[in-house]
């Protein structure tokens, strides 16, 4: 049958699945646009600015375990998508862009609003395409979903000359994809399965790192199964975080420049690591020279160029995590790693890393453990990036698999709200917190007309620090307390809710929490929370950068007095 | 030939902006590439690259893995270890006069290059062979004053049987075709 170029696109996403897609349009996606009445089962949410659809749909796409879909016009509408791509692109999420592009004819000739927007996304997008007849359109899109979602997923842009959506064709879904060039390695090479599993076997101190890796294949119990069977304690990266269940007593934690001490410590002690579904980031290895200087690494990973990329490894395992845990789990004896175990304990009981002083004021980390204890952990947390980031890392305990959404690789400020709206629409029956700098807030805060146009019920805590926390951090530590640029002013935040038309409440007093966060709850539509917290506090523990995992900055100790009630210490088992 | 020197084979499907992905990969990477040659290869739709890395500076192994993940390219070998045949084409103009043309041609004759073009006061020479050829030549032809040069990159094969690169690349042939 002869479809148009718009037509074929849309009959293309139905047949991959997609229900929702994130946009703003303009002249150049107007065909498209037109058509999608047409298909009513395309629900077209309208964000504020293109950013926010990409973000959008990465927390979508994260949340889900589906591809997100966003949608821009050419030129402004394609680059205003840049940040989220690229942020797509360092955590390896699943998410296809659409872009309107100037008719074929004016291509090359800088026409109005045209710009190379396949030329800028090359280095952030695992392929894209410029499609040049609406006849190779349906085989483009069977490409793009394949490649997004399959062997390690990224960002694939598909860029649509306007004409090319009004153009007639014959409209024929392929069943498969020809793509000579791109076959991932699924099954993990026997011989190495069996090199890991006798290092393992034979390790005193062996430790697992869990990266993203394990949520994105699924693995969850196939980790469960390897750490409980042969009893290897497990620490996770920051995007790992939730890929195994924070009370487990064999949890602990997370590694890296604001990780648990404890974690960093046994990363340091480690006779043999098993790093899964991670990239060795320098958030999480720090100083590489250092890097787990007493370790054979066995690296479990689907993309081969990510092995010896920044560590050496002994044993390369190129494979699904969880196809290769399975292969590997048969050939683990059952070994108790008493000693070893009980000397991580002892880290956690002399460095508990997170413990929350008994203050007068607000702080910011109580806000945090507040919210995780009276969601009672059901919530799915969706962050900003800087301070509030890492406490709601460190300070909710993380049990069910894949309940953060977090920007890790590419640490983008103001990828918190829309994110979480990605996150509400795809999962519409779950519980969503946005915990949220101010600063982060400020940079996608136009996204609240979103939320209230479609009612997505999203939670937002803004974590009201009066400052760009974590830089200021920075500058209090390594640049003599000057605080260049980061004392970071705002808007009433209750006013601007009620000016976008969603209920918000100012909580600055410790008391006011819980019965806060409980009334948002309450709320069956978003509500929004500024919670002024003490501006200077800081985040510990922190491996300041350059130095090695082992050496962590711990609280300053004259700080003593604590409470006890952090989420994590409290569940688990010290 | 310099054992730092390693020499990758690519073969990529003939679709536009293959090069430009390539070379913006190496260029985001930081890989320091010393040659790309690109031709047609033995079969329609597939093009054969051939890429010189300095390894000193480079981890020819990134190369050839990040190569390796760009959706294009079908196949990338390291064939650097193998007994190959590598070759290099230039074009070389050098200052002649009638009294200096002679001793040119003897030394052209040497390096069984040939001359392609006359002119009152140049003569422009085509050689092939590989690099240390090329450079050794072109050292020895110094002495008169070059003019000009153009150069190919190296482009190189496996000696003997076809190795793995074509086997793989009929089964790449054959699926294309279904
Ligand atoms: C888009 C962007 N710009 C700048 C930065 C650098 N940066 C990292 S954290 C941070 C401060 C974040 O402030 P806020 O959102 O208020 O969070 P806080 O640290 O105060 O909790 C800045 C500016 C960034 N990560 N992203
Ligand atoms: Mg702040």
């Amino acid at each position: 049958m002869k479809m148009t170029g718009a037509q074929i696109l849309c009959e293309s996403l139905v047949r991959e699945g997609v229900e929702v897609i994130f946009g703003i349009l303009g002249g150049s996606v107007l065909p498209l646009y037109d058509t999608l009445p047409q298909y009513p089962q395309l629900r077209h949410i309208l964000v504020r600015h293109e950013q926010g659809a990409a973000h959008a749909a990465d927390g979508y796409a994260r949340a889900t375990g589906k591809v997100g879909v966003c949608m821009a016009t050419s030129g402004p509408g394609a680059t205003n998508l840049v940040t989220g791509i690229a942020n797509a692109y360092l955590d390896s999420v699943s998410i296809v862009a659409i872009t309107g592009q100037v008719a074929r004819p004016f291509i090359g000739k800088d026409a109005f609003q045209e710009i190379d927007i396949t030329g800028i996304t090359l280095p952030i997008t695992k392929h894209n395409y410029l499609v040049l007849d609406a006849g190779s359109l349906a085989e483009t899109v069977k490409e793009a979903f394949h490649l997004t979602r399959s062997g390690r997923p990224g960002p694939v842009l598909i860029d649509l000359p306007r004409d090319v959506q009004i153009e007639q064709a014959e409209f024929h879904y392929p069943s498969r994809v020809d793509l000579p060039g791109y076959k991932p390695t699924l099954q993990g090479h026997p011989a190495q399965i069996k090199k890991a599993a006798k290092l393992i076997n034979e390790a005193r101190q062996p430790l697992i790192i869990a990266g993203r890796g394990v949520i994105i294949s699924g693995a969850y119990n196939e980790l469960k199964e390897l750490a409980e069977r042969a009893q290897i304690p497990v620490v996770t990266t920051l995007l790992g975080i939730s890929c195994f269940p924070e009370s487990h007593v064999l949890s602990y934690g997370m590694l890296g420049m604001h990780g648990m001490a404890y974690a960093n410590m046994a990363v340091a002690a480690a006779d043999v690591l098993i790093t899964i579904g991670m990239r060795f980031d320098d958030r999480a290895t720090a100083k590489v020279s250092a890097f787990a200087p007493h370790a054979h690494i066995i690296h479990i990973d689907i993309d081969p160029a990510e092995i010896g990329k920044n560590v050496r490894v002994d044993v390369p395992i190129v494979g699904d995590v969880k196809v290769v845990l399975n292969a590997l789990n048969k050939l683990i004896i059952s070994t108790p790693h008493i000693d070893w175990i009980e000397q991580l304990d002892g880290w956690r009981r002399e460095h508990p890393s997170i413990e929350i002083r008994d203050t007068e004021g607000l702080l910011p980390q109580f806000v945090i453990c507040k919210i995780y204890e009276v969601t009672r952990g059901e919530a799915i947390i969706v962050t900003g990036v800087g301070q509030h980031q890492m406490w709601a890392a460190q300070h909710c305990c993380y049990d069910r698999p894949n309940s953060i959404i977090s920007s890790g690789g590419l640490g983008t400020m103001g990828f918190g709200l829309p994110a979480a709206i990605g996150a509400k629409v795809g999962c519409p029956g779950d519980m969503v917190w946005l915990i949220d700098g101010d600063g982060s807030f400020q940079m996608t805060i136009q996204e609240l007309a979103t939320i209230v146009q479609d009612n997505i019920a999203v939670k937002i805590a803004i974590i009201h620090n009066s400052y760009l926390g974590m830089v200021r951090q920075w500058q209090e530590l390594f640049y003599g307390k000057r605080y260049v640029a980061t004392p970071l002013s705002g808007p009433d935040y209750v006013k601007i809710a009620e000016a976008y038309g969603l209920p918000g409440l100012r909580v600055t007093r410790k008391a006011e929490v819980i019965p806060a966060i409980q009334q948002a709850m309450d709320e069956p539509g978003p509500f929004l929370i500024d919670f002024v917290v003490e501006p200077e506090e800081n985040v510990y523990p922190m491996v300041p950068p350059g130095a090695a995992l082992a050496e962590v900055l711990e609280a300053p100790k004259e700080k003593a007095k604590v409470l006890s009630d952090s989420a994590k210490l409290s569940v688990s088992n010290i | 030939m310099a054992t730092t020197k390693h020499t990758l084979v690519a073969l990529v499907t003939d679709k536009p902006g293959v090069l430009n992905r390539m070379a913006s990969m190496f260029r985001r990477r930081g890989f320091n590439i010393e040659s790309i040659a690109v031709g047609h290869s033995e079969l329609p739709n597939l093009s054969r690259m051939t890429i010189v890395v300095d390894g000193t500076t480079t981890s020819v192994e990134q190369v050839r893995k990040q190569l390796d993940k760009v959706v294009d390219v079908v196949k990338v070998s390291d064939i650097s270890g193998d007994a190959i045949i590598s070759r290099e084409l230039a074009l070389i103009k050098v200052k002649a006069t009638s009294s200096s043309r002679s001793e040119i041609i003897e030394i052209v004759d040497i390096f069984r290059a040939s001359i392609v073009d006359v002119a009152s006061d140049s003569v422009t020479i085509e050689v092939t062979g590989d690099e240390e050829k090329i450079s050794s030549l072109f050292n020895l032809l110094r002495a008169f004053g070059i003019k000009e040069v153009a150069r190919t990159g190296r482009i190189a094969m496996v000696r003997g049987e076809p190795g793995p690169l074509p086997m793989e690349e009929k089964t790449a042939r054959a699926k294309r075709q279904k």
